[in-house]
């Protein structure tokens, strides 16, 4: 069959290409009209939404950390101020993997390996924009590492932050603390809102108490970002306006402490275990808060690493301990003169009554023998003596004719058993033993015999170094009480101006027969004299030292046995402590010293208290005065860490 | 005086003068002028969607002269020539995308990129022309409309280098192609039955080229169906510059003032995504002047091809017009989020891509085809 041969027909064809031609020309303009269409949708109708939208994506809001006050000792010294460091910190959400990001820089040392899961959690758990800090202050060596590798992590930055620096260091550290990076546990507690922008915050100490005073008030400025999350400076040409809410920085805070007394007093605890507090009576300041051994407060507020953490948590003599606030210890012989304040105020013993010291007491009706500290006893005695020689068997005597419910009141309007108030936390309040506790506690009756051991400060009786201190200083005053404080004045920030703060006067011990202050002072007087227990190490003071000597029991001997110094393991070996007050008729200042297992309280806790009254009270510091080091980091002139 | 009648003179000598060199140079004047209305556009909203890089802006400029020296250089080729090697250049076509497909590099995660060692280009590009010439040189002797037979041979030279380019994977370009040849077909009358037939085997084919398709591909057809399920992901590049569009409302941020496009909030600002840019910073009114530029330019190009002489030139012309008009409807439906995200450049706006290239070489082509007129009877 034949195929049809179709002929080209120009005409038909040029007209079939202009209608279509034509239809595709009338299609291609009613699509484009609908894309026009579409636009004025998003532009003209929908524009208010849009417009806002790109609001949101470009203005951010920038927290203002406030500057953290500073602290000042009594002599206008500072003592925790702020230095620039350079602190590399992570925002969550502009990191995919946060964990990842972590490890690596973990890899290039940059992060303490074994900080990641607490800071991955930190990420977690904080705010996705803000940034996390990683590491508070960086090394030169460190800020070099980083700048090599920035372009792997995005996300971590390097900011230039004011972080806390203490130039004395490790001095006062138990009573200044420390500020450290926020912690999970903070954040639960604190108003994120103030915190926005703050990678410290007061963990002990001061620093924690005064945290409200200290902070001060977060500020935030609006900042223009980019995609990235990045600061930019202007959008093309125009600037735009921005918010700014400045932020207030904190007060600053006054102390009674000196820290040319301080020293001394640390000084004079060095190699040791011990505490000092060192307390005004006519105000409770406190001019002294030493425990040995200390630590460096610097390496928590730039960054401690958990090596190095484990090291002061693990370490035997606890340096992370607070001794004069929180270590609580048999008073000893140091709370003699308390007794003896008992026994007048009750009218339980007239002060001239000479009472006969064999080397050993014995209950009426028992065999059992409290021995003296002298093995063959002070022969006859009466209070004075019985305080400047450190008379058992008196004090044996004296206990058990007042009876534990007299000693239990007398000793805690002394403030025994009950914190002192001391304007720092952590205190803790001893125990001053009572009928009614030991019932609660051992579910047993009280015994004589629980009273007799009272009446030399062992037994239940346990004390703080600043319960002993402020004893002290009460006796000095004579009855009148003040609450012993570290913080004598504040600056407020926003007006400069300094309020000083009142004594916090508390209730004074006043006295049947004030007479009878007398009795007491002179009895601790001898203690400096010939025949006392300190006389050797107060020996040619200008002023006169009121003082008792303590020397208390940490290991029980036998009935029989001889306590000897070196068949003591050192840590059984007791403790030495000293309370004094000087000038004995007008006195300026008080103290309590004790040594854990320094032995006996008149040979070694007694000179450093000596060194502490003649800095104070002759101006004898001790030759090397501590120069404060250079902060760590100085910001050098031209720096560029920001891209 | 003001209009004396030298100055007119002088002017109407200048504008005769510029004509003959034109019509010497075989260029059309209103389309190149149009043309240039839209390159200079471009450039003007590129200095600013760059972020102010002079470097990008300049090698826009050098592309833009090696494109305009294309376009005058192709004009003069000689109407037969261009139709002789049709198929010439479609045969190497398709074997340079084999090329690719075996030897090729690959650049963004997709092998587009023959390396020749001197240059590295797209055979893709090439079919951009070599398609559509192809398919005229095909129905320029035959009787038109096409026979079903000549429709089922004009599929086939169009889907093999489209499925090639596809592969590749490059669905911008695969649409490009494929759309320059099925424009081929529809100008020279295909049969609006087979059309409708076609529609309805692609609608059947959905499913199956979804089976095929790369995850990114499904990603993004699954975000234009509601962008906001992948605010971050793949919805990201919709949502931005929906947003960049709409805070610019009628007149816009002003130049160099974009929020979204100056902090970087836009992806490929300068690039694919540009249109947003023009949105924001010169609003409705900058978006819709450029998209008046683009139908003057389709207009212009659509009455040339009508005017042209044989059938050949006439396709070719019609399907390059068409093309340039799928190409901006296609980007501004995109980025104005009525059509799914394809990589497809705004024509002659979109910093770097031998778009720019091939698609004034395409007009360089249709000016030889139309402006090489053989007088009636000489």
């Amino acid at each position: 069959m034949r195929r049809a041969v179709r002929i080209k027909d120009h005409w038909g064809e040029q007209r079939l290409f202009f209608g279509r031609t034509l239809f595709a020309a009338i299609a291609a303009a009613v699509l484009l009209v609908v894309v026009v269409g579409r636009l004025f949708v998003l532009q003209v109708l929908w524009h208010e939404y849009y417009a806002d939208l790109s609001q949101g994506n470009r203005v951010r809001l920038e927290p203002l950390p406030p500057d953290r006050g500073l602290i000042y000792d009594a002599n206008g010294t500072v003592i925790a101020e702020n230095t620039p460091a350079y602190q590399l910190e992570l925002t969550p959400e502009q990191v995919t993997d946060v964990p990842d990001t972590l490890h690596r820089l973990a890899e290039l040392g940059l992060v303490d390996a074994e900080q990641v899961p607490a800071l991955s959690r930190l990420a977690r758990s904080g705010r996705k924009f803000e940034a996390l800090p990683l590491r508070l202050s960086m090394t030169d060596t460190d800020m070099a590492t980083f700048s090599v590798h920035q372009h792997e992590f995005q996300g971590v930055e390097i900011q230039t932050r004011l972080a806390r620096w203490y130039p004395f260091g490790a001095e006062g550290v138990h009573a200044l603390g420390y500020v450290a990076a926020i912690s999970e546990d903070d954040l639960k507690r604190i108003d994120r809102d103030e915190y926005a922008g703050s990678a410290l915050i007061g963990k002990i100490g001061l620093e924690s108490a005064y945290e409200q005073q200290l902070h001060g008030t977060a500020g935030h400025r609006q900042v223009l970002v980019n995609a990235q999350g990045r600061r930019v400076d202007k959008l093309g040409a125009v600037p735009v306006h921005l918010e700014t809410l400045p932020s207030h920085a904190g007060n600053d805070l006054f102390l009674g402490l000196d820290m040319r007394i301080q020293h001394v007093a640390e000084q004079g605890l060095a190699g040791k275990r011990g505490a000092i507090v060192a307390i005004r009576p006519d105000t409770g300041d406190i001019v002294a808060l030493a425990s040995v051994p200390t630590y460096d407060p610097n390496k928590f507020t730039r960054g401690i690493s958990s090596h190095e953490y484990a090291a002061l948590r693990d370490d035997i003599d606890r340096p992370l301990f607070n001794r004069a606030l929180r270590g609580t210890y048999p008073p000893g012989s140091t709370v003699k003169p308390m007794m003896a304040l008992a026994g007048l105020e009750y009218g339980a013993i007239d002060p001239m009554t000479i009472k006969e010291c064999h080397g050993y007491y014995t209950l009426p009706g028992s065999t059992h023998h409290y021995r003296d500290w002298k093995k063959n006893g002070h022969g006859a005695v009466d209070m004075r003596h019985a305080i400047a020689t450190s008379c058992d068997v008196y004090f044996y005597g004296l206990a058990e004719l007042l009876g534990i419910d007299k000693l239990h009141e007398a000793m805690t309007t002394l403030g025994f058993g009950k914190p002192t108030g001391v304007d720092v936390g952590g205190e803790r309040a001893g125990l001053m033993p009572s009928q009614e506790w030991k019932m609660a506690t051992y579910k047993q009756q009280w015994y004589p015999g629980d009273t007799v051991i009272v009446g030399i400060g062992q037994g239940y009786l346990l004390a703080t170094p600043v319960q002993l201190a402020h004893a002290a200083a009460v006796i000095a005053a004579r009855g009148k009480s003040f609450r012993p404080r570290l913080v004598t004045a504040v600056r407020d920030a926003s007006t400069g101006t300094v309020h000083k703060l009142p004594p916090v006067a508390e209730t004074p011990l006043v006295l049947k027969d004030p007479g009878m202050w007398d009795v007491i002072v002179d009895g601790m007087k001898m203690v400096t004299e010939a025949g006392g227990t300190a006389v050797v190490a107060t020996r040619g003071t200008p002023y006169k030292i009121a003082a008792k000597t303590g020397t208390a029991q940490v290991f029980s001997l036998g009935q029989d046995e001889k306590y000897v110094a070196k068949n003591v393991a050192e840590r059984l070996r007791d403790h030495a402590l000293f309370i004094a007050f000087a000038p004995a008729d007008n006195p300026k200042l008080a103290i309590a010293v004790l040594i854990e297992n320094g032995g006996h309280g008149g040979d070694v806790a007694a000179p450093i208290a000596r060194r502490i009254f003649d800095a104070y009270l002759l101006g004898k510091y001790e030759p090397d005065v501590p120069t404060p080091p250079p902060p760590p980091t100085k910001l050098p002139p031209n720096v560029a860490v920001e891209h | 005086m003001l209009f004396d009648a030298d100055a007119t003179s002088t002017t109407r000598r200048t504008l005769s003068a510029t004509g003959r060199i034109l019509r010497g140079l075989h260029l059309d004047g209103p389309l190149l002028a149009l043309l240039g209305a839209v390159v200079a556009f471009g450039l003007f909203v590129l200095y600013s969607a760059t972020g102010e890089n002079l470097a990008q802006w300049i090698s826009q400029l050098e592309r833009l002269a090696l494109a305009m020296a294309a376009l005058v250089a192709l004009a003069q080729v000689p109407p037969s020539w261009l139709r002789r090697i049709s198929p010439l250049l479609y045969g190497i076509g398709v074997v340079l995308l084999i090329a690719v497909a075996v030897h090729g590099s690959v650049g963004n995660g997709a092998q587009r990129w023959l390396d020749l060692k001197v240059v590295r280009f797209q055979p893709s590009e090439i079919m951009k022309l070599a398609v559509p010439m192809m398919c005229a040189w095909y129905l320029h002797e035959r009787p038109l409309p096409p026979s079903l037979r000549d429709v089922v041979v004009l599929l086939v030279i169009i889907v093999v280098p489209a499925a090639l380019i596809a592969k590749q994977p490059d669905l911008g370009t695969a649409l490009l192609v494929g759309s320059a040849g099925l424009l081929v077909l529809f100008l020279g009358g295909m049969s609006i039955w087979i059309i409708l037939l076609g529609a309805g085997a692609i609608a059947a084919v959905v499913p199956v080229a979804w089976h095929f398709m790369h995850d990114y591909q499904r990603q993004r057809v699954l975000t234009f169906i509601d962008p906001s399920t992948d605010p971050l992901g793949a919805g990201y590049h919709s949502i931005q510059s929906q947003i960049a569009i709409g805070s610019g409302g009628l007149f816009g941020k002003g130049w160099m003032n974009g929020s979204q496009a100056q902090l970087e909030f836009l992806p490929e600002r300068s690039t694919d995504f540009i249109f947003a840019v023009i949105g924001e910073e010169l609003g409705l009114l900058g978006q819709a002047f450029l998209i008046g530029l683009y139908l003057a330019v389709i207009g212009r190009s659509l009455y040339l091809s009508a005017e042209a002489q044989n059938t050949y030139a006439r396709l070719v012309c019609g399907s390059f017009a068409l093309t340039f008009f799928v190409y901006a409807f296609v980007n501004t439906g995109m980025v104005s989020g009525i059509l799914p995200v394809v990589g497809v450049p705004l024509p002659l706006v979109s910093y770097g891509g031998t778009a720019m290239v091939t698609l004034l070489a395409s007009f360089g082509v249709m000016m030889s085809l139309v402006g090489h007129r053989k007088l009636v009877g000489a």
